[in-house]
């Protein structure tokens, strides 16, 4: 239980303006204004006499649902209701700081299990002070109080109430209460409730404000040419013919490349078309994705870190009873492709900075800005917008590194936007990885031997270094070692794969590579022990929840009973960090063309806080993830990646998408993350489909680059 | 000087003829409801109605605009032939629960008024083949399916 000190419970102040430039005022969604008489017992709640609720999320909306979810929580404990709130996104600062990560961002599946008890404390006990204050006002006590859910405070023995908004400027003048007590689930009326999104009406008529949205007075619009070699650097530039383009303002050079600036964002394309660049190459440039998979095999060869190493995995290979599986798995770079190509806008100014970006990570952003300009941190303003997609991919600075910089050398407020080709050919991928396995089941079925070796290029080294520093080990690994299975002898070696392309988060992180290598290994495991893979996997799996949504999807798919002719199943699951999910999927195989009839996903999220979030979620993971599994890669030659559009690096269309079931399994009394779990046993649910209408083992992602022709 | 339309207020813009519609609605008009997504008519997120037809404005150039009516997501539950539909179909989304990122969401509503504008009561194939041209990175394609049938039966 987090308990709260004075300081957690600061006040609103001054934070006015910040967004008052766009001159967009977002019905449910505006910035904060700051009213002057309000009871403010925290930063994230607001009610001032008319008996209006406002509450800050900090947390950024990429689609998964924070500016729902987490005021849902503070009405719980408030006794308000939901739909009554006045929702905003909240400022950028200490205040609104993740109480673990002691900075503001949106990644890892954190913020449910970071915020809800603090968002339900923090609704607790302004709940608390609004009781004490009628207890106040009527002089009685404070235990022949209720509130009931709609925003009053009762006095049953006397008949009279009173509206929060009445009781606000009296709470204001109560002690903030030290601990608070939390409701029992049994009396929940939000939580668990299927409420709509405050931000869906948004978002059918073209209301929604995203960082692509953002245009300021004077504001020109920057595309910048970056050199196309990972490693390489730009060593001149002729702006001649760039500048000759209608439109086109100014060429300045930062230092990621050279950004063309212009009054519209097309002008800047075609100036930033024009331009003539020259590039040092620099070492990398005959890079390409054959010569990074040869290399990761012979890194894989040799010893690694290792990651874990329990019981004797050596001798249990060798023993005389058992089956031994050795398979090597290889996945491809992958890019992020949020549909909102990345882009931030920034107006360096008269000693502060305003950054206006669809970002996830909204401190490290203004850090960034903070080193780039000398201006101090609490002078650097940042507006969160909507992202149009996150899965990572707004957690870099970026764009707001490229707009900071072309703004204070144009002296101009200046947005920069990626092209769709440089949002591909600028990511930070998921890095490729190559993982050896080798493991052993006995004759009862149980597995007895399970080691591997994984070599890719860790984003942690490059984002979070501390992480990798002292075992040299990937964080991601856990994904491998810390399973659902019961492993009693493992042995995990990591090897950093030391190479220019830029690697990042990607949705799922620590699972979406490791859960294919683990979940097809693992069927190759049941096909050595002659067991069905369902069975093969009840056998093994150790964790009670996992066993259980494992069960849900096996029953709710039929596992076992016959299907039609052609189609087949096959099975996986997956944990991230504690959100489970467990996949059975129905396809049928025609050379190269992959038909999903049908996917049934059972999600165990701990406590659900509204299920059709819950629901959302899983089914775009899974979308995602078979984005990834059919076509999904990018690939390196001459040092640069080949692909460019989404004709060239296709995602899951309308057409291709299954019909998928979801079933929920609520678990325990605490909350996990819902927006990414889903994501990693899809593609070894499809792949073990097509062994199980083939008989041939797919090792190799994508699917459709080694899918047999006939 | 090209002439455009734009949801009713007629636009003189001072723009090169073969500037893309999306641009000069965006960023000379200034209405940003209609998404720039890829720039070569592959994702669909720019879609907007060009004398009631569904067009890429990614790739429509101004010049092709010149002298016609664009209605775009801002607008056209209020302008348009298609204003009815575009009602019922944000009904649906809403009531589906569609949009999780809402960044494609104006185009695949213009793209599913188009459709349901031709084929009042489209089959699941029928959408499915239709909408196929628009991109949902979050994957919301079950919800969206789900709602074009809901506005569809609404509309007796």
């Amino acid at each position: 239980m987090i308990t709260f000190d004075r300081a957690t419970f600061l006040k609103v102040t001054g934070t006015g303006g910040v967004g008052l430039a766009l001159g967009a005022s977002l019905p449910g969604v505006a910035t904060a204004t700051g009213p002057a008489a309000v009871f403010s017992p925290n930063a994230y709640i607001t009610i001032t006499p008319d008996g209006l609720v406002t509450v800050q999320v900090s947390k950024s909306e990429m689609g998964q649902g924070v500016m729902t979810g987490l005021p849902m929580t503070i009405a719980e404990e408030l006794d308000y209701p939901y739909e009554k709130l006045r929702i905003e996104q909240s400022p950028a600062g200490p205040a609104y700081y993740d109480p673990v990560m002691k900075s503001q961002q949106t990644h890892g599946s954190s913020t449910t299990p970071d915020m809800t008890i603090p968002m339900r404390q923090m609704g607790a006990a302004a709940r608390m002070m609004l009781v004490a204050a009628a207890a106040q006002k009527w002089g009685v006590p404070v235990s022949s109080l209720v509130t009931k859910g709609d925003g009053y405070v009762y006095h049953p023995p006397s008949g009279r109430s009173a509206s929060y908004g009445e009781l606000a400027l009296l709470a204001a003048l109560q002690p903030v209460p030290k601990d608070v007590q939390l409701k029992p689930a049994a009396q929940f009326h939000t939580i668990g409730q299927r409420k709509k999104r405050v931000d869906v009406p948004l978002k059918v008529d073209g209301r929604a404000k995203y960082g692509m949205d953002v245009k300021l007075p004077g504001m020109l619009y920057a595309s910048v040419q970056k050199p196309p070699v990972f490693g390489g650097k730009v060593v001149g530039y002729d702006p001649t013919e760039a500048l000759k383009v209608k439109g086109v303002k100014k060429v300045v050079q930062i230092k990621s490349g050279v950004a063309v600036l212009a009054d519209n964002t097309w002008s800047a394309m075609q100036g930033r078309y024009k331009l003539k660049v020259r590039y040092d190459d620099g070492p990398w440039a005959d890079l390409s994705t054959s010569r990074i998979f040869d290399e990761a095999e012979k890194l894989a060869q040799r010893p690694g870190a290792v990651a874990k190493s329990t019981g004797d995995v050596e001798a249990a290979l060798k023993r005389s009873d058992v089956k031994v599986v050795t398979a090597t798995y290889r996945g491809p770079y992958l890019a992020h492709q949020t549909m909102e190509p990345v882009n931030a806008t920034a107006w360096v100014h008269d000693g502060i900075v305003e950054i206006w970006a669809p970002t996830q990570h909204q401190t490290p952003s203004q850090e960034a800005a903070s080193k780039i300009t000398g201006i101090p941190l609490d002078k650097i303003k940042l507006t969160t917008m909507f992202l149009g997609g996150g899965f990572g991919r707004k957690g870099e600075t970026d764009t707001v590194e490229d707009a900071v910089e072309a703004s204070m050398k144009a002296g101009v407020p200046v947005k920069v936007v990626y092209s769709r080709e440089d949002d591909v050919q600028h990511d930070y991928y998921r890095s490729a990885n190559t993982t050896i396995f080798s493991g052993a089941v006995d004759p009862s079925g149980k597995i007895v031997a399970y080691k591997l070796h994984n070599v890719n290029t860790s984003q942690f080294k490059r984002a979070l270094p501390f992480t990798m520093a002292k075992t040299g080990v990937d964080p991601s690994l856990a994904g491998a070692i810390d399973t659902v299975y019961d492993l009693p002898n493992l042995h995990a070696e990591y090897t950093y794969h030391d190479l220019p392309v830029p690697t990042g988060f990607w949705r799922a992180p620590s699972t979406n590579w490791n859960s294919f290598a683990v979940e097809v290994f693992i069927d190759e495991l049941a096909h050595a022990a002659g067991k069905d893979p369902y069975e093969f996997r009840r056998l093994n799996i150790k964790d009670p929840r996992a066993l259980r949504a494992l069960d849900a999807a096996a029953e709710k798919a039929g596992w076992g009973k016959p299907l039609p002719p052609g189609v087949f199943r096959g099975i996986a699951i997956t944990m991230l960090n504690k959100s489970i999910a467990a996949n059975v999927v129905e396809a049928s195989f025609k050379g190269k063309e992959i038909n999903v009839h049908r996917v049934v996903v059972a999600t165990d999220v701990g406590m659900v806080i509204n299920p059709d979030i819950v629901e959302a979620q899983a089914i775009s993971a899974v979308n995602f993830g078979l984005s990834a599994a059919m076509t999904g890669k990018i690939t390196i030659e001459k040092g640069r990646v080949v692909q460019n559009n989404f004709y060239d690096v296709p995602v899951l269309r309308h057409n291709q998408a299954p019909p998928i079931e979801v079933v929920i399994m609520p678990s325990g009394p605490t909350a996990f993350g819902t927006g990414e779990h889903c994501t990693s046993a899809i593609a070894p649910a499809l792949v073990n489909a097509y062994f199980a209408a083939t008989g041939k083992r797919i090792r190799t992602l994508p699917m459709i680059d080694n899918m047999a022709t006939a | 000087m090209i002439s455009i339309t734009i949801n009713g207020v007629t636009h003189e813009l001072d723009v090169a003829p073969e500037m893309p519609l999306l641009w000069a609605i965006r960023d000379v008009v200034g209405l940003t409801g209609t998404k720039f997504g890829c720039g070569v008519a592959e994702c669909g997120c720019c879609t907007v109605h060009l004398d009631g037809n569904a067009v890429r404005s990614c790739s429509t150039s101004c010049a092709q605009a010149h002298g016609k009516n664009v209605t775009t997501i801002d607008a056209a539950a209020h302008y348009g032939e298609h204003k009815t539909i575009v009602q019922k179909l944000q009904q649906a989304w809403i009531a589906e629960q569609v949009p999780q990122c809402g960044y494609c969401q104006s185009g695949q509503i213009m793209q599913a008024a188009a459709l349901l504008a031709k084929t009042p009561r489209p089959s699941d194939e029928q959408i499915r083949t239709v909408m196929a041209g628009n991109i949902c990175r979050c994957g919301a394609y079950q919800r969206i399916q789900a709602a074009i049938k809901r506005a569809a039966g609404m509309m007796a």
